[in-house]
């Protein structure tokens, strides 16, 4: 199972290291969004440390969802997918690899998004990194949870740019939420003991969107 | 081998199949023919586990126990739609796909497969640069790389050169002197008949013609062909 996980990781990773569709369209997401809010609150620049998390987390994602828009969109090409839903194994497999592509692309936007965070907001977060780390592991992994299943049910309609966000973010929201308020007792309160509430419902949340997509995953994939 | 009983589909309002009967036995080549519509890619679909039947039932092999996954371990789908990707090599196409059907996929075995569909030097080429008929070449391996003893067959003629042409031919009535057992969806009705063994019209959803080769020539098969045909 591992192997199969690995091949499809391997081969996404592949064609987006030859490609590069994915992650260009990602991070320049993503760094537009950092400049429009570090224009946009200039007037607020003494406090706008307590904003920084709100803004961290609508690039994430903003970008995240134009990653997922792009994971089973390669696969429709030529067919791809046909070929995958004719091999012999749990189609789960394949859900967890896709997720699996999904979350390191994410994370890796992610560090250079949060990099140009630093430069564009004058922000110094050295002691704070290990937990920032976990936050954006536990929100990256629950974005891809629930989006990897999403994506896969909008690309067989005709509207799918459009349709995933409208699905994807009223899902997602209570992680999102977590994710904020986690990311805000980091860099503002630093309170670490107050991170065990958002850090356990995102990881009960990661933990039900992954099951509940791995079982459905089948059934979104079939006419 | 496969089982089709009162098979339907629908798409809302419209059937693609209405009660499709079929019985296909162990090394049988059927030519599936029928107007554009007819259902012919919606029955291949539901024999590979594409797509789920609206009514009715397809059992595959001896034991219809089978899971899903065990049951397509046995089955190998063309389509001239390729399942390739374009930004890898055709050597890291069929190695991905041999780790997904847990096949050895070391370069010796893989090259060997890309020699036999007559690409030999060319696997370390981007697939993008392939011609149309490269392309397919490396289908029939991607598709048949596990050996399945059931080949579906989607149109698998089309975009193809004389010369692909000849070759899918030569590759299709090899594998059915091998035993295996092919469906094959097709319009050109010389090319099928020279291929198959047995001929299938599929028309208003049914099986309206079901003959094996030697009891009609090509000439009675046109003929009632179109007569189904007119008949609409």
């Amino acid at each position: 199972m591992l192997t199969k996980i690995w091949a499809i990781f391997r081969k996404d990773l592949l064609i987006e290291l030859r490609t590069k569709d994915s992650l260009n369209a990602m991070l320049f997401f993503g760094i537009v969004v950092l400049v429009i809010f570090s224009f946009a609150l200039e007037a607020v620049r003494d406090s706008i440390r307590m904003a920084v998390p709100g803004i961290l987390w609508v690039a994430f994602a903003f970008s995240g969802t134009l990653g997922l828009n792009r994971m089973f969109a390669a696969e429709k090409e030529n067919s791809c997918l046909q070929g995958l839903l004719m091999l012999p194994m749990d189609r789960g497999i394949l859900y967890l690899g896709k997720m699996l592509a999904a979350s390191v692309f994410m994370l890796f936007s992610e560090v250079i998004i949060f990099v140009f965070s630093l430069v564009f907001f004058n922000l110094t977060v050295w002691r704070e990194i290990p937990y920032l780390a976990l936050v954006f592991l536990l929100g990256t992994l629950g974005f891809t949870a629930v989006g990897t299943l999403l994506s896969a049910v909008a690309v067989n309609t005709r509207l799918r740019e459009v349709l995933l966000p409208l699905i994807l973010f009223p899902v997602i929201l209570p992680i999102l939420v977590m994710a904020v308020e986690a990311t805000n007792i980091i860099l503002n309160t630093m309170d670490y003991r107050a991170l065990k509430l958002p850090l356990t419902i995102m990881a009960v949340f990661t933990v039900i969107f992954a099951t509940l997509s791995y079982l459905l995953f089948e059934y979104v994939l079939e006419d | 081998m496969i089982q089709v009983q009162g098979l339907a589909k629908w798409f809302g309002k419209f059937s693609a199949l209405r009660d499709l009967r079929l019985t296909v036995n162990q090394g049988d080549f059927i030519a599936l023919f029928g107007r554009n519509g007819a259902g012919k890619t919606t029955f291949l679909r539901i024999v590979a586990g594409l797509t789920r039947p609206s009514s009715g039932t397809v059992l595959i092999g001896e034991a219809p126990g089978k899971s899903p996954g065990e049951a397509r371990g046995q089955m190998g789908y063309l389509s001239h739609n390729t399942a390739l990707y374009a930004d890898l090599t055709a050597l890291e196409n069929l190695r991905f796909y041999a780790q997904l059907h847990g096949l050895p996929s070391g370069d010796g075995e893989l090259e060997q497969r890309i020699e036999q569909v007559g690409l030999a030097g060319r696997g370390r080429e981007p697939v993008r640069n392939y011609s149309r008929g490269m392309q397919q070449r490396l289908a029939i391996a991607r598709a048949f790389l596990h050996d399945p003893a059931v080949l579906l067959l989607d149109e698998p003629f089309t975009g193809l050169d004389q010369a692909g042409t000849e070759f899918l031919k030569r590759y299709l009535s090899d594998a059915h002197a091998r035993g295996s057992t092919c469906l094959m969806a097709i319009h050109d009705a010389p090319l099928g008949y020279e291929l198959a063994s047995r001929l299938v019209v599929i028309d208003k959803g049914v099986a309206a013609l079901d003959a094996a080769k030697p009891s009609i020539t090509l000439a009675e098969f046109q003929d009632r062909y179109r007569a189904l045909a007119e008949d609409r």
